[in-house]
């Protein structure tokens, strides 16, 4: 093909951002496998959450939750899982131009639809950068991090207790990793420290996985309400970056 | 709930958010409101998470060899370093705290 019209200076590094944010993250679902058999899920089933959930967030809110709680807390599991999950709709929402073409692309693309291929994708400045930024993210990704809840599951299963081995920890500075490049502004700042408040205060009177919804509904109550929000003006500029 | 119940419900809920995302029509989500309680929820349950997932052991708060390695992460995370290398560092970080009995 030897199209003009078609802008591929930026193939290249759309490519290296892919490849190196694709390979690191993947290799992370090594402890996602091992923490989920310790949390009590079989290894099919933390297989099952990688191939179908797909969202390293709400995949680990699932198992924090029932590691804490058991079979008792399903339906907060459940709940939280999906309001994590919401931001994907958002996600997919920014990421349906760019994807384009015909419904099943769309459909295709929808698993793959997560923080990093969106990242990766919309940092392009070329379309067809934008293509290569989503889709090499989200295949290397899926493919690895299926892979890797798989060893780690089976290795999870092998080694006992993963304590030993500081995966609870690894997983609380997930959570801190994949919150900090929101923390930008005075507003998340401030409904990072309330929710955590919130979590802190609830989790010795109430079960598993509530004191965590109930520091969503405080975040949901400022985002309606706009509390120490920017200007409308600012707000949707900040809505489109 | 089984376990099996759960992880099926959550796994289906989720990808569902992704497709339903895709057929939303874009003019809706590029109003602020819709977008930022999105961006706050995501902000709000991952900040509880930190604090349940460092902190909490069987029901109650716990301060233990989870904490000094969270506060690390955050230091590194600060620094840049790598998403990886912070995660593989606040494990080996608790994983030696408890070796050396401490904090266990």
């Amino acid at each position: 093909m030897t199209s003009s019209d078609v802008d591929r200076s930026g193939d290249g590094a759309a490519l290296r951002a892919s490849l190196s944010v694709g390979i690191a993250v993947a290799a992370y679902g090594l402890s996602f496998g091992a923490l989920a058999v310790a949390s009590g899920l079989d290894v099919w089933q933390a297989c099952v959450l990688s191939l179908v959930m797909f969202s390293g967030g709400s995949q680990f809110a699932v198992i924090g939750v029932l590691a804490s709680g058991g079979t008792a807390a399903g339906p907060a599991a459940i709940a939280s899982a999906a309001l994590l999950g919401l931001r994907n709709s958002l996600y997919a929402v920014r990421m349906g131009p760019i994807v384009g073409g015909p419904w099943w692309r769309r459909l295709l693309a929808a698993p793959l639809t997560i923080d990093e291929s969106t990242a990766v994708g919309t940092a392009q400045p070329t379309l067809r950068g934008q293509r290569i930024g989503f889709w090499v993210t989200g295949g290397v990704i899926y493919v690895g991090w299926n892979l890797t809840t798989l060893a780690g599951a089976l290795l999870g299963d092998l080694v006992g207790d993963v304590r030993q081995y500081g995966l609870d920890a690894a997983a609380a500075a997930a959570f801190l990793g994949l919150i900090w490049p929101r923390l930008s502004a005075l507003q998340p700042v401030a409904v990072a420290v309330a929710a955590a408040v919130v979590a802190a205060v609830l989790t010795p009177w109430l079960p598993a996985g509530i004191p965590v919804l109930a520091a969503a509904l405080v975040a949901i109550a400022v985002g309606i309400t706009n509390v120490l929000g920017s200007r409308p003006v600012d707000a949707r500029q900040e809505a489109q970056t | 709930m089984t376990v099996w119940q759960i992880v099926l419900l959550a796994s289906v809920a989720v990808l569902a958010l992704k497709v339903v995302g895709y057929l939303v029509p874009p003019k809706l989500m590029e109003r602020p409101t819709p977008a930022r309680v999105a961006n706050l929820t995501t902000v709000g349950l991952l900040a509880a998470l930190v604090v349940t997932q460092t902190f909490e052991r069987a029901g109650d708060l716990v301060l233990d060899a989870r904490l000094p390695a969270v506060v690390l992460a955050g230091i590194l995370f600060a620094l840049r370093v790598p998403f990886i290398v912070v995660i593989v560092v606040a494990a080996l970080t608790a994983a030696g705290l408890r070796l050396l009995g401490w904090m266990a």
